[in-house]
């Protein structure tokens, strides 16, 4: 099994060509979108244009970001959106009149991701079914404090989320933000390598003298925080709670993941990528109604653009030996 | 391990759901115990069609996960019903376009994840957009009504004990013995074992991955018909359910996740336990949200006590 040992990549490419390769590719299909929308409609090329196109791309971008950090270990969170919706409920009830219990709900919901981690790592359970159970839990959790849509998001949340920064709309300077933070968190820094390596070869970064178990419960808490940031602002743009309000991140969030160069045996993932992926998918949806595909076929229209951008996938991959 | 009485993982699924059957019963009184049962394995049933088809994906190796299947019902039960037009004469062209259907759609899910290279929760997601919106364009928010002999047939009992369950009993002992004895089933075990190894061994890993999502897609389809048999008609939301449950009842039945093994008997305790539970908590008057609080807590719990099987 000579195969296994080589790694394909470093012999044919240098490194650098194949990392930029795979961000390259959901940043054609972004660009192709836009050139797209910009053709029918040339007024939507400008700063106004850019904040309504991506009004609602901030919440996705965090979200599949916290999607990342558990694919990198090789793991699968199904529970993300739901958690999401949690999170919209808490701020919707309680960040307005009562900051420091939604906080300590916040910190709640982070241990208890944490715990998820440990669980899953003590126990060797697979993650796909213990999240599926979270996912109830969450929903159950949200539906008991919130029964129905409602709550209002805190006045300065809102004002934050329709401030019109100069240059930059608000959507895209976060997504640079969030896009930078993460390729020097986990694409550059060394602790990033340790905590890729934890996905990719355990075994290894034990011997190195790392506690995977450590790693885990680490690598849970921060995706729950990232869940977190994204039911904040979600709830900033909604301005209510609601507990059903974003199953499909789940979904659209290991969807990002993917087209932005992650792969689910671990280890590969790249934060820029997801960035740019969750900003494909978001923007998906102002296509088709741009090119005015009808409702009905909206749907089925999202699935064709998944796979178009994906088959790129098979041009640009190399032939496997 | 401790030497604790260590009973065969897919068992907790049945002494699961026989101790909310005696809860049930305990608190509704012993008249509905017999209504509840029936209930619970005439929608244990369906569920059981459905993840006996998931299992087969899953089994066949790591990462095999069939996201398509709610769609695949749907758009199943749409196709069949606009054949049959209600007409009771065309009852088997119908039964014929929904496994049609399904084979198909499970064959280009398989396509999707070999041409294109994807992972398999990524091509079956994107599938089923795409059959969503045929459902949704066939049939859009009308339901389309069964013929009567179809609803009869869902509905029918031999002296008051519903057929359907035991019909579908009889698939899992065929999906058994496919597993244990057919050539096939000991490849795809093989196969989601160690697929370079069943190459070794001259299995086309492919080919027996392809009829195991094909498979599946029949599975979701003949769901499809039946179910809308049994509800009175096809409607859109009709499938949602089973997206998270099809994985539940696999997973909890005792098949690993990780590939190469599978417990078809397992499904039914899982399905049972799902559909007595659901009773249970309604019985109890729980409302929603802690309903879903503890459907969640006990699929966590089962799965974190269970002893593992050892391929994972």
């Amino acid at each position: 099994m000579a195969d296994v040992m080589i790694r394909p990549t470093s012999k044919a490419r240098p490194a650098w060509l194949s990392a930029s390769l795979q961000v390259g590719l959901p940043a054609v299909a972004l660009v192709l979108m836009l050139a797209v929308i910009f053709w029918i409609r040339p007024t939507a090329m400008s700063y106004f244009g850019f904040t309504l196109l991506f009004k609602l791309a901030t919440p996705l971008v965090l979200a599949a970001l916290a999607q990342m950090l558990i694919i990198m270990l090789g793991d699968i969170d199904l529970s993300n959106g739901a958690f999401v919706g949690l999170i919209t409920c808490i701020t919707a009830l309680h960040l307005a009149t009562n900051p420091s219990l939604a906080i300590v709900f916040y910190l709640a919901a982070i241990i208890v991701y944490a715990g998820i981690g440990l669980l899953i790592q003590a126990r060797q359970l697979p993650s796909i079914i213990v999240t599926l159970g979270m996912s109830f839990i969450w929903l159950g959790t949200a539906i008991m404090i919130l029964p129905s849509p409602g709550g209002a998001a805190p006045a300065w949340l809102a004002g934050f989320m329709s401030w019109r920064p100069p240059l930059v709309p608000l959507p895209i300077l976060l997504a640079v933000i969030a896009a930078v933070v993460g390729h020097f968190a986990i694409s550059r820094s060394s602790y990033g390598a340790i905590l890729r390596g934890a996905g990719s070869n355990p075994r290894a970064i034990e011997r190195a003298g790392w506690s995977t178990t450590r790693i885990r419960v680490m690598v849970y808490a921060a995706a729950g925080l990232l869940a977190c940031l994204s039911g904040i602002t979600l709830t900033g743009l909604t301005t209510s709670g609601d507990p059903n309000v974003a199953p499909a991140y789940t979904l659209l969030g290991v969807g990002a993941v993917i087209l932005g160069g992650g792969s689910f045996n671990g280890g590969i993932v790249s934060p820029v990528g997801t960035v740019i992926g969750a900003l494909t998918l978001s923007l998906a949806g102002s296509l088709l109604s741009f090119l005015q595909v009808p409702p009905t076929w909206q749907i089925g229209a999202q699935g064709g653009i998944l796979f178009l951008v994906l088959a790129g996938r098979v041009l640009l991959s190399e032939k496997k030996p | 391990m401790n030497h604790r009485l260590s009973l065969a993982p897919w068992t907790y699924g049945f002494i699961v759901a026989f101790a909310m059957w005696i809860a049930t019963t305990a608190y509704a009184g012993f008249d509905s115990a017999e209504a509840t049962l029936t209930a619970a394995l005439t929608f244990g049933a369906f569920s059981v069609v459905v993840g006996t088809g998931q299992m087969l994906v899953i089994a066949s190796g790591p990462g095999n996960i069939d996201l398509s299947v709610p769609s695949v019902l749907t758009l199943a039960a749409y196709v069949s019903m606009t054949v049959m037009n209600a007409q009771d004469g065309m009852l088997f062209a119908g039964l014929a376009a929904a496994v049609a259907v399904g084979a198909l759609a499970g064959m280009l899910n398989f396509l999707a994840i070999t041409l294109l290279r994807l992972p398999p929760i990524i091509a079956t997601l994107a599938w089923s957009f795409v059959f969503q919106s045929f459902a949704f364009n066939l049939g859009g928010e009308a339901t389309l009504k069964p013929p009567a002999m179809l609803s009869a047939f869902t509905l029918w009992r031999i002296g008051g004990v519903p057929f359907m369950p035991f019909a579908v009993m009889l698939l899992t002992l065929a999906t058994m013995a496919v597993l244990s004895r057919g050539v096939w089933g000991r490849r795809l075990l093989a196969v989601g074992q160690s697929e370079s190894a069943a190459k070794l061994t001259g299995i086309s890993a492919g080919r027996v991955r392809l009829i195991a999502y094909c498979l599946c897609g029949v599975a979701a389809g003949l769901a499809g018909y039946l179910l809308s048999g049994f509800s009175g008609g096809a409607a859109l939301n009709m499938g949602d359910v089973y997206l998270l449950e099809s994985i539940a009842v696999v997973v909890l039945g005792g098949t690993s996740v990780a590939g190469g093994q599978a417990n078809a008997v397992g499904i039914w305790g899982a399905a049972l336990f799902f559909n007595l539970m659901a009773t249970m908590l309604n019985t109890f008057q729980m409302q929603a949200g802690v309903r879903f609080v503890l459907t969640g807590a006990l699929i966590i719990l089962i799965v974190a006590i269970v002893p593992r099987p050892r391929a994972a």
